[in-house]
């Protein structure tokens, strides 16, 4: 392939809008996604990637704006979710499998019956490049740069909640309220990333990333920083890769991050050295 | 409440409507004061930290503390995470976190976790993640984030569990000098003979206070037994009290050699 050739996409302009979205998703969801791997809740990550898209359907049915509308709803999930484990002897995981996939199939059964609001089912379910708008793109920027305000204001708060729950509350911070707001972040990023990535590799996008970090530094400021980078890389690299490949952006997305991941886990060691981490890997 | 940093009055507290954890519970806890709670597994040790913390609900009666009271507290080391990326200065640091705070440790703030880790015996590990530290270092890695939230009071949930006995005793060392400094602490623990050689006071707890005071009022059999539920035995030694910490009643099965001797009593 010639330099000519791996340029000419972005002459067009939907590609290089799916390459900010992309970009600028792989750098959110890393960055969420290090809050996500650290508490273990990889799993709601994709529970709430399922329960949106039943909330992008019903927003869709009953004429609310699409993106607010599946907001709402997955803000709404995962506080039933919340409520459910806290009244109820159930495990959060089993929640998150009862109330999500419900809503998820509640989707699917509404975009069967009534068609998908927006655009085609399949765009939403594994990404597409051509689906990116020049609004996507706005709102992509301004999700980023609400959580970016919000990690640097509360990075301590959400360090302390993160790390030992139980003590932040002792000490007066006031863990849920904490919980929520990052709960409210999760599902703004789902929400604004789920054009370009599809619902069900949402999930993909917040952990990998986050995960290969982990495995390459001992500090938690070092491993958001390298989660944003491993995820905006892997957004850059996957959008170009799903054009000259001519595969869904959310699969070439995710299987780059990987390809991250199969790289930290043989040269691990090597690379925490160069990222001043002497130690192994836990 | 005069002199009284915390009052527990008539506290009576239970979990999701259950049974009562802590039953009619009465303590002072006076500015200046280390105090350790003894009592077996489930007698509710950790609940009265809780409880005394403000995280816990109370089905009757009342915990008051100073308006403004700083508390930090030091967590069981086997509820931390040690897989969790951060490094000691970052353990210590993220402890001031209420308010509007820049996310990195400021240069000044630097210094004070600096000066705070150097004064544990901690110099220089800043920069360490903390796994690779000894089990006596770990705990004090907690006990450094528990100091620079300037706490008033400090509350340790048994901090000296799965230590070797000579770090214990460096931890309860430690405490006291902590303590001589003005610090008021207060502890949760297994180790009766820890607290009868380094703390002035002892709460034995079984849902209920069963007895308060100098170890040498409160660790005598009747006490004890009540609190255990098995008669234990005291001794004198050196001017100290030893409990055998084990029920008298309790089978003990002697050491054999390989040679089928029995070790020598």
């Amino acid at each position: 392939m010639t330099w000519d050739e791996l340029i000419r996409p972005f002459e067009f302009e939907f590609f290089r809008n799916g390459i900010y979205v992309a970009t600028i998703a792989g750098a959110l969801c890393g960055l969420v996604g290090c809050y996500v791997v650290l508490r273990n809740m990889s799993y709601i990550g994709h529970g709430l990637s399922h329960s949106i898209f039943g909330g992008y359907a019903v927003a869709g049915l009953i004429g609310v704006n699409l993106f607010l509308g599946a907001g709402i709803w997955g803000v709404i999930t995962a506080l039933a979710v919340g409520g459910i484990v806290r009244r109820r002897p159930i495990g959060s995981d089993a929640a998150i499998g009862v109330v999500t996939t419900a809503s998820f199939a509640l989707g699917l059964a509404l975009v069967q019956l009534y068609g998908s609001p927006g655009r085609n089912a399949d765009a939403l379910l594994f990404g597409n490049v051509l689906g990116v708008t020049t609004s996507d793109v706005w709102l992509i920027v301004g999700v980023a740069l609400a959580t970016a305000a919000i990690v640097f204001f509360f990075y301590r708060p959400l360090l302390f909640t993160t790390f030992d729950t139980q003590v932040a509350a002792a000490t007066g911070i006031r863990t849920s309220w904490i919980d929520a707001l990052l709960m409210i972040v999760l599902s703004a990023t789902v929400l604004a990333t789920m054009n370009v990535m599809g619902v069900t590799l949402i999930a993909a996008t917040l952990v990998v990333p986050a995960v290969v970090a982990r495995m390459l530094t001992d500090s938690f400021a070092k491993m958001l920083a390298l989660s944003a980078v491993i995820g905006a890389v892997s957004g850059f690299v996957g959008m170009n890769a799903s054009y000259h490949l001519d595969v869904a952006s959310g699969p070439t997305i995710v299987l780059t991050s990987a390809c991250f991941f199969i790289i930290a886990f043989l040269a691990g060691g090597r690379l925490r050295r160069l990222t001043g981490n002497v130690g192994h890997a836990h | 409440m005069a002199g009284a940093l915390i009052v527990v009055d008539d506290l009576t507290v239970s979990y999701g409507g259950g049974a009562p954890v802590l039953i009619d519970v009465d303590l002072t806890i006076e500015s200046g004061d280390l105090v350790g709670v003894v009592g077996p597994s489930g007698s509710g040790k950790s609940t009265l930290l809780k409880a005394m913390l403000g995280t816990v609900d109370a089905v009757s009666g009342s915990v008051r503390r100073v308006p403004g009271l700083a508390v930090g507290l030091v967590p069981q080391v086997e509820t931390i995470d040690w897989n969790f990326p951060v490094t000691v200065a970052e353990c210590v640091g993220m402890a001031r976190a209420r308010g509007l705070r820049m996310p990195w440790i400021t240069r000044a703030e630097r210094a004070e976790i600096a000066e705070v880790l150097d004064r544990l015996g901690m110099a220089g590990l800043g920069n360490r993640h903390i796994r690779e530290l000894s089990g006596g270092q770990q705990q004090r890695v907690f006990l450094a984030r528990a100091l620079f939230t300037n706490a008033q009071v400090i509350f340790l949930d048994e901090p000296t569990s799965g230590l070797d006995v000579r770090t214990r005793h460096d931890v309860l060392h430690l405490l006291d000098e902590l303590n001589a400094d003005g610090l008021t602490i207060v502890l949760t623990t297994h180790d009766l003979n820890g607290i009868a050689a380094h703390l002035p006071t002892v709460v034995c707890l079984n849902r209920s206070v069963i007895g308060a005071g100098r170890p040498d009022e409160v660790l005598v059999p009747e006490v004890l037994e009540r609190t255990y539920g098995s008669p234990m035995e005291v001794l004198e030694h050196g001017g100290m009290r030893v409990v055998v910490d084990a029920p008298i009643d309790a089978t003990v099965t002697p050491l054999r050699r390989s040679g089928g001797r029995g070790a020598s009593a």
